[in-house]
């Protein structure tokens, strides 16, 4: 597995970089890190860029997680990129509604550096 | 830990007190690496100037608050991020929020049969403070006062059905 390209959906800033702080300590190689406060603006960034792997919150504003996950089916640079849900919303119909919207993976803040290996890192290497 | 059946009934609320104190230590242990510990003493809220809150909708009612100094609260952004408390300064009410969203988050998954019929709010900080908070609640709130850094954290959970 290269460097690679992610893209961060969290309308915490703080969230955000606890994120990507816990990709590096996870071991991943990061090329790039795109970041959006919702929805909406994920789908702008996907417009004009294609990235490798998308780890998204489901709480909100503009748009949710699960909206977003839903409308990437017509988006042309999301084909065959994963997303990852990272959320407090950590109940089993929380995970089935994300799972069946197109998520190829589930992690539940709070969450511990190896907890993101344990989920992140077979998504990436297409085993989840 | 098995938590208690949710219950609408106001005056079982007092049950999740463990519930609650155990999913606001997890939240710090993990995503802070820094213990919050139950302060031997209820403390006042008179000096804690900024409280992040979380509104539950559904099947619970109410709101989570979690009150501290700015002391407490540039320690918990310096914590939470690995960063300075100088550069933790200005993340404040961002990492407060989420800290709430999570303590919220946290209690609601621990509760049985919460999980899936009760949303959460976006958090809301407010800082300052000379205010009073009131509640058309029907219960008194659950009230745990913790310390964190050697400061008062006072984390409530005020449920109005």
């Amino acid at each position: 597995m290269g460097k690679v390209q992610v893209l961060i959906v969290d309308d915490s800033s703080v969230m955000r970089k606890i994120v990507e702080r816990s990709l590096r300590q996870a071991g991943i190689e990061i090329e790039k890190v795109f970041e959006a406060g919702n929805g909406a603006e994920a789908l702008a960034v996907l417009s004009t860029t294609k990235v490798d792997i998308i780890l998204c919150d489901i709480n909100m504003p503009v748009m949710d997680g699960l909206e977003f996950v839903k409308q990437l089916s017509g988006v042309e640079n999301a084909k065959g990129v994963p997303v990852v849900m990272i959320t407090t919303e950590g109940s089993e119909g929380h995970v089935v509604q994300a799972l069946s919207a197109g998520a190829r993976g589930y992690l539940r803040k709070p969450f511990t550096a190896d907890q993101v290996k344990e989920h992140i890192v077979p998504v990436l290497a297409g085993k989840a | 830990m098995n938590a208690p059946k949710m219950k609408s009934n106001a005056t079982d609320h007092e049950s999740w007190r463990s519930v609650l104190e155990l999913a606001s230590q997890e939240v710090f242990d993990t995503m802070l690496a820094s213990p919050l510990t139950l302060a031997p003493e209820p403390d006042s809220d008179d000096r804690l100037d900024i409280t992040a809150m979380v509104g539950l909708a559904g099947m619970l009612c109410g709101v989570l608050t979690i009150r501290c100094n700015s002391k407490a609260g540039t320690a918990m952004a310096s914590k939470m991020l690995g960063i300075s408390l100088e550069e933790a300064a200005s993340q404040i009410c961002d990492a407060m929020g989420e800290i709430c969203n999570m303590v919220a988050g946290n209690f609601k998954n621990k509760v049985s049969g919460m999980g899936d019929g009760c949303m959460l709010s976006v958090p809301t900080v407010i800082t300052g403070g000379d205010y009073d908070c009131h509640s058309l609640a029907e219960s008194n709130a659950l009230k745990l006062s913790f310390l964190f850094e050697r400061e008062n954290v006072l984390i409530a959970l005020q449920v109005q059905s």
